[in-house]
């Protein structure tokens, strides 16, 4: 390589540090926090790694908000429950637009897709009153029913059902296999990357959910985690060692999973990017 | 699927595979549809629910009301200083990225942490990081000479400080979007351009934007919707909740439709608001369907 061409790797580098340094500083920067003391959350210069490490202000934080763990199960709940059905309604009505013929398939497909286009906040209020009449105010149902069934989650899962050879059906057939049958042990396990996908992209939105929840819930013990955290500041005031260990409760268990599964998210995101 | 027709068996099989999905989007996400344009036209009483026709009064009164021209005028300035700049800064980075460097992956995973965070955890350590006497900003800001500011208590920085956490929180989207366009560029034409004695620069303008335009436009689509319904950020930036920012200066289109909706019980003026900006919303998409099939190169 070139002098010119070092200088450039050098400088490539150096700007790439700079980013991931200004993109990582405020999460490091809330877990530091986490596990300071009261005193030296305002000292500057700022301590980055506080000795000893006050574990203590997690616990602090049900002195507060004793229901912080009950949001944590709640979370737990309405992501993994939700996610479930947000994939058995995609895997039957995907099996339906890719693979049955019946009448009104078409305007049908449309009719959702339109339905994709309109943002959420529309159907707000609607549905707030709709939850008020089935008297599902502060339950797991009004949580988890809503987003049950995903127009997109069908649209990409029907996308991939569609590159599976017809032949594999008429094989199928000839054996004998009935229709569900066939779903669900030929075309499920095939589509197990799509799945995967779908899955992680719902269990990541049900946990970060925010405006819903707010909006359905009314008891302390319904709560799901960040609207528990943004009522945090409400009742612990502004304790920073506080509220940035309620922060790292909320936001370590998508980074240990997003570390986990990174490979899966990434490819879901880049495929809906290279849809449009 | 073979070219028979439809069966009244096969048709009836197909919508019991489509009744759960048909059931939770019917009662989600159509009617709900159907229900908000019939009701912002509507006054519903706060406690029998009683619905009264009312005209186009809600949409009357959202002409003459200045909290949703503030709500408006935010709204396009959140869209105008996140959208362009959060692509711009995200297009340096994919171009960097894309250049066979060693730890990539490592990089991209980083760009793209805030997008699995929950926005209201994101929020909270922002205001921290905004805090006008001990936040991290000002702090650093010290050291180049920067008086320290009231980011999150003055009505004047307050969207400021709103744009630079969203523009930080999208960049790993649309480094991911871009990275994968790129992807689908021939390396051939770079070598076809580097042998003509182009320029990086050039190469740059001439290969990468062009081919690349299909995945900006669609991040300035996406970006341009999300903007319209930021919300949780400045619920969570803003300490208190009932104003959005300190008196109200941060207040966007969806913060009013919930002002409206939860602390004034006004359910009809709130549909009418979140009606408004579905078509502002509807119009913009339109708008850069009609720009972008002049601009977007399709290959």
């Amino acid at each position: 390589m070139s002098t010119k061409a070092v200088i450039g790797r050098v400088v490539i580098y150096l700007i790439l540090a700079m980013g991931a340094l200004i993109m990582l500083v405020p999460f490091v920067w809330m877990l530091s926090t986490s596990l300071q003391t009261a005193h030296q959350v305002n000292i500057r210069p700022p301590i980055w790694i506080p000795i000893p490490a006050q574990w203590g202000n997690y616990s602090r934080i049900l002195d507060f908000a004793p229901h912080f763990p009950r949001s944590f199960v709640n979370n737990l709940v309405v992501a993994s429950i939700g996610t479930i059905l947000e994939l058995t309604t995609a895997i039957l009505a995907a099996f339906a637009f890719s693979r049955l013929r019946f009448w009104g398939r078409d305007i049908l497909f449309y009719i959702l897709l339109a339905t994709m286009m309109v943002p959420g906040e529309i159907m707000l209020i609607p549905n707030f009153l709709t939850i008020v009449r089935f008297e599902w105010l502060d339950t797991y149902r009004a949580l988890i029913m809503p987003w049950a069934a995903s127009i997109l989650s069908i649209f990409l899962l029907r996308q991939f059902f569609l590159a599976i050879p017809e032949q594999l059906s008429y094989a199928a057939k000839v054996d004998g296999c009935r229709d569900f049958r066939f779903l669900w042990s030929i075309m499920v396990p095939l589509a197990r990357p799509a799945l995967v996908t779908i899955a992680l992209l719902a269990v990541i939105s049900s946990w970060n959910a925010f405006m819903w929840p707010l909006i359905v819930t009314n008891s302390p013990s319904m709560r799901t985690l960040p609207l528990a955290l943004a009522l945090f500041r409400g009742e612990a005031g502004t304790f920073f060692e506080l509220l940035m260990a309620a922060s790292v409760v909320v936001v370590l268990p998508m980074i240990i999973l997003f570390i986990f599964m990174q490979k899966h998210i990434v490819a879901g995101v880049s495929r809906s990017g290279l849809k449009g | 699927m073979d070219g028979t027709r439809p069966t009244l068996l096969g048709t009836l099989k197909a919508y019991i595979y489509l009744l759960p999905a048909l059931l939770v989007l019917g009662t989600f996400s159509i009617y709900p549809l159907f229900r908000s344009l019939f009701m912002a036209f509507t006054t519903v009483h706060r406690r029998t629910l009683e619905v009264e026709e009312v005209g186009l009064h809600n949409f009357r009164f959202l002409m003459d009301d200045p909290r949703f021209a503030l709500a408006l005028r935010n709204t396009f300035t959140f869209v105008l200083g996140v959208v362009p700049v959060a692509i711009l800064i995200s297009l340096g980075i994919a171009v960097l990225l894309n250049q066979k460097i060693r730890g990539a992956t490592f990089f991209r995973s980083i760009f793209f942490l805030p997008f699995v965070t929950s926005t209201i955890a994101i929020a909270m350590v922002w205001n921290w990081i905004f805090h006008e006497r001990h936040g991290l900003l000002n702090y650093f800001l010290g050291f180049v000479g920067v008086d320290p500011r009231p980011w999150i208590d003055h009505p004047d920085h307050a969207m400021t400080a709103l744009i630079i956490m969203s523009i930080w929180s999208r960049l790993g989207f649309n480094i991911i979007i871009l990275l994968a366009g790129m992807q689908t560029i021939d390396k051939q034409l770079y070598l076809a351009a580097k042998v003509d004695g182009a320029s990086a620069w050039h190469r740059f303008k001439t290969v990468t934007v062009p081919l690349l335009s299909p995945s900006i436009f669609f991040l300035t689509v996406m970006g341009v919707i999300g903007s319209f319904r930021v919300f949780g950020e400045i619920y969570a930036l803003f300490p208190g909740g009932a104003t959005a920012g300190p008196a109200n200066s941060a207040l966007t289109v969806v913060y009013y439709v919930f002002q409206r909706f939860w602390d004034d019980r006004n359910f009809g003026l709130a549909t009418a608001a979140a009606l408004v900006l579905f078509v502002i919303i509807l119009c913009f998409t339109l708008l850069q369907f009609w720009v972008g099939k002049k601009l977007v190169h399709y290959k």
